[in-house]
């Protein structure tokens, strides 16, 4: 018996297990069996599946019959690890589900806590700019892979390039804003951790003049290309009936041509006073939910923009909420000794105020309480709905924190999208939802 | 005396374990094993402008295990991913490097819990290990530029073997770290 | 001589002051009319709707600006059913199953949470059901709401509440043959110790600030 390809018998049929050698022997061997079933497993380590997915999927010849999802290979039980943290350190767990869009996750959480704690309307207008500004930097980066490596993964591969390099200029705003390009946990509750640096207003703007001409040259590549039409066109085919019953939201739904885009529908962060439109196309398929995203950077842009705008005007407003009892107390700075508390802060907290030291005491090492009761609380992530459940007992730690991903629900979808259709399509399909494993498996 | 002495110096004169180690480390290909935000940071160094490593002739990440030397693993391992883990990395071919890149990798990070082993070295060997969360793509070209290091003093043959079994001899008879009475409280060293 | 220094747990750990003190909360009563904004004309569309609804709905909670309807288990797939086809609730998008695990609360420790959205009406309520963790069965919605399958799988291997009607419940995060349900309150984190120079820290859950 060969060390590469062997068979055994189960209960549910023959299995081979192919690793290396010969496929025409594993065909002959197949050929020979009674049953026409052949079950094919896309392993959770692929090239083409977005991360640790593992596809199961089972084939007539080319066509597949049947398709079902393994998940749970990023399973890190978050939910679990932030009940024994207090609310603030939460936040660096959160960040960490969807980590392409790091924000959005720490923007749903705080939102959550703001409202246990009855403080959503005194959050100070800055920080809800400053938050909005960084979500949509964050939209367009998300974006940004999500085409990047969905042409990747259908063999073109100079999008990705040019998906990558606006994708570091972005990041290197963050790392200005927030010192980290990836989960940043910038956005605490009450407010944001820290003011943007001096010129960073200028920096973006400058970045969303460059983005604008650089969006350009992945459309020129993929927009109207025939190859790419023909992969994408009619492929991966969900109506709105079935997003709806699925749960699916994000560009999926939007791409059957229902306009539902939180931000407008149900606003939060000052979205209802910025000026933007719900991209919609009513293809239903691979090729309409990337037009979908293409022209939501451009969308994002314009909230920018616009929030660049109101940030100049709001110049010196505090990003905490005022409380003393919930703000985040500290203030950084870059001294001689790497980053740490500013000497400002060092010299309030031990010579003037002793309220300042307990505050700064209590709220570190303890953190705040939070009065008892739950709530679900939605925002629109790059993917679609994302929503944190969360239940506090009254104390300085969460109770419960349950993530509502939109990749977990979206990605319920292959099986109803993929079957019928051909294997390359799964490929297109599955890279169209978008999903990320961290948010899926939290 | 003759052709030999004109040559340029030490070009037959290196050692066939130099010329091996020359030529590994210089197109050491990855294998792709990209599990979580790590991975994207792995995808930036790949495919981003300002730190490309094809310059190390690295760009080719190999999706096969056969045809891949080095084996990133960028992010967390959860109890479910280890069997799979552990099934690429026997299926690589020797000679194969593994590079544990990341907090969660190198001793399970942030996520000190049920569902995520706590360390990959748990499940295979490790040869290089990198700290961050995520580590940025110049602390990962780091590594791998001491990873090139440490390939380019590899031994072949019978004294690699040797090298090995000294080394594992060293480890069974070490003191665990938080063991080494210098580095107890209250010790007078 | 050994020093021991103010790191690690003696005694109970407890640091809250409050000395393992445990405080049964109240369970909050049911809200009064008017439930204000829109919840008012959901509760009444439901009334009509349905005409066992003060059999079904246990208590209905109104809290910092959301609807929570508790619904006993038996009737939920009736309730849910009516919440998705009359004309003027039309929550046609259910946004998944979250569990609770209440271990205080004896005979109603776990719950289940079902969002619910109707995007013909733009508005949001919540149901939770609650049951009993010695019969810890919920009739399945995958019927009603085909999105909930993966949700409800997931709350089964999280919590263990087992959903009768599901096409197959079987765990989704952790492996097939995972012991124990690793979200409940009695599941521990899991962590290990923490080696460092000099000194061990305990995993979370078992470690404590200061003496």
């Amino acid at each position: 018996m060969s060390t590469f390809a062997s068979a055994r018998e189960t209960t549910e049929g023959r299995i081979y297990s192919v690793t290396g050698g010969d496929w025409d022997d594993v065909t002959n061997e197949i050929g020979s069996a009674k049953e026409e079933r052949v079950v094919v497993n896309m392993g959770p380590q692929h090239p083409s599946t977005h991360g640790v997915l593992r596809l199961m999927l089972e084939l007539e010849g080319e066509t597949i019959t049947e398709l079902r999802c393994g998940i749970g290979y990023l399973h890190t039980g978050i939910e679990k690890n932030t009940e024994y943290r207090t609310w603030t350190q939460g936040v660096t767990f959160v960040t960490r589900m969807d980590y392409l869009s790091p924000l959005y996750n720490e923007t749903t959480y705080c939102l959550a806590v703001e409202k246990l704690l009855g403080i959503t309307e005194e959050v100070p207008e800055r920080a809800s700019v400053i938050r909005v500004l960084m979500m949509e930097l964050n939209r367009i980066s998300s974006h940004m892979v999500a085409l990047g490596t969905g042409a990747l993964e259908l063999g073109a591969m100079a999008p990705m390039f040019f998906a990558f390099r606006e994708r570091e200029r972005v990041l290197d705003i963050f790392e200005m804003v927030s010192g980290l390009r990836m989960n940043m946990a910038y956005v605490r509750p009450g407010g944001v951790a820290q003011d943007l640096p001096e010129d960073s207003i200028s920096k973006i703007r400058e970045l969303v003049v460059d983005l604008r001409k650089n969006f350009r040259d992945n459309e020129r590549l993929l927009v109207g290309n025939s190859i790419w039409i023909k992969r994408t066109k009619d492929v991966g085919y969900l109506d709105l009936a079935g997003c709806i019953t699925l749960g699916v939201t994000g560009p999926v739904l939007r791409a059957t041509g229902m306009p539902w885009d939180l931000r407008k529908t149900q606003p939060y962060c000052g979205y209802e006073d910025y000026n933007f439109d719900v991209i919609t196309t009513d293809t239903c398929d691979v090729y309409g939910r990337f037009l979908i995203r293409m022209q939501e950077l451009e969308q994002s842009l314009r909230i920018i923009e616009q929030a660049c705008d109101k940030l100049e005007r709001l110049n010196g407003a505090p990003v905490m909420v005022a409380d003393k009892k919930i703000a985040w107390p500290a203030q950084l700075a870059l001294g001689g000794d790497g980053l740490g508390n500013s000497l400002d802060h060092i010299r309030q907290i031990m010579g003037t105020s002793m309220e300042s030291l307990i505050h700064h005491f209590k709220i570190v090492t303890e953190g705040f309480r939070v009065p008892a009761g739950q709530v679900y609380t939605p925002i629109e992530s790059p993917r679609g709905e994302l929503g944190a459940h969360i239940v506090s007992d009254g104390g300085t730690r969460p109770y419960r924190v349950h993530f509502r991903s939109p990749s977990f629900s979206n990605l319920q979808a292959t099986s109803a999208m993929c079957e019928g259709s051909l294997i390359a399509d799964v490929v297109a399909a599955v890279a169209s939802i978008d999903p990320v494993m961290g948010d899926v498996d939290r | 005396m003759g052709i030999e002495e004109k040559l340029p110096s030490g070009f037959l004169v290196t050692t066939v374990e130099k010329l091996a180690a020359y030529m590994r480390q210089n197109s050491l290909w990855p294998a792709t094993f990209g599990l979580a935000c790590c991975a994207i940071e792995m995808m930036a160094i790949g495919s981003a402008q300002k730190y490309d490593i094809s310059r190390f002739g690295m760009e080719v990440f190999r999706a096969s295990p056969r045809q891949a030397d080095l084996m990133i693993v960028a992010g967390r391992v959860s109890q479910k991913m280890a069997p799979v883990v552990r099934q690429i990395y026997d299926q690589m071919t020797e000679p194969k490097w593994v590079l544990s890149m990341g907090a969660c990798a190198s001793s399970g990070g942030m996520f000190n819990n049920y569902a995520i082993v706590q360390g990959v070295d748990h499940i295979i060997p490790v040869d290089i290990y990198l700290p961050g969360c995520p580590p940025r793509p110049e602390m990962l070209m780091d590594a791998i530029l001491k990873l090139h290091e440490q390939i380019k003093n590899e031994k072949i043959g019978i004294n690699r073997k040797r090298v090995i079994a000294e080394v594992e001899k060293a480890a069974l008879a070490a003191v665990p770290t938080h063991q080494i009475p210098a580095f107890q409280r209250g010790s007078n060293e | 001589m050994s020093e021991k220094g103010m790191f690690g747990v003696s005694g109970t750990g407890d640091t809250s002051g409050y000395g393992g003190l445990v405080r049964a909360s109240a369970d909050p009563t049911s809200a009064q009319r008017p439930y204000g904004s829109y919840f008012d004309d959901v509760a009444d569309a439901l009334e009509r709707a349905y005409p066992k609804f003060s059999d079904a709905i246990e208590r209905v909670v109104v809290d910092r600006g959301e609807l929570t309807l508790h619904v006993k288990a038996e009737r939920l797939v009736e309730v849910a059913k009516v919440l998705r086809d009359d004309e003027t609730l039309r929550f046609e998008v259910c946004l998944g199953v979250s569990g609770v695990h209440y271990p205080e609360s004896v005979g109603s420790e776990l719950h289940a949470l079902y969002p619910l959205l109707s995007m013909t009406h733009n508005r949001r309520i919540r149901l939770e059901v609650s049951v009993p963790d010695s019969n810890p069965h919920i009739p399945s919605l995958v019927e009603i709401w085909a999105g909930n399958n993966w949700h409800e799988r997931e709350t089964y291997d999280m919590f263990g509440i087992i959903f009768d009607g599901h096409p197959a419940l079987t765990r989704i995060l952790m492996p097939d043959d995972w012991p124990g349900h690793p979200q409940r309150k009695d599941y521990p984190l899991g962590g290990i110790p923490i080696e460092y120079i000099g000194a061990t820290v305990p995993a979370p859950d078992e470690r404590r600030s200061y003496q």
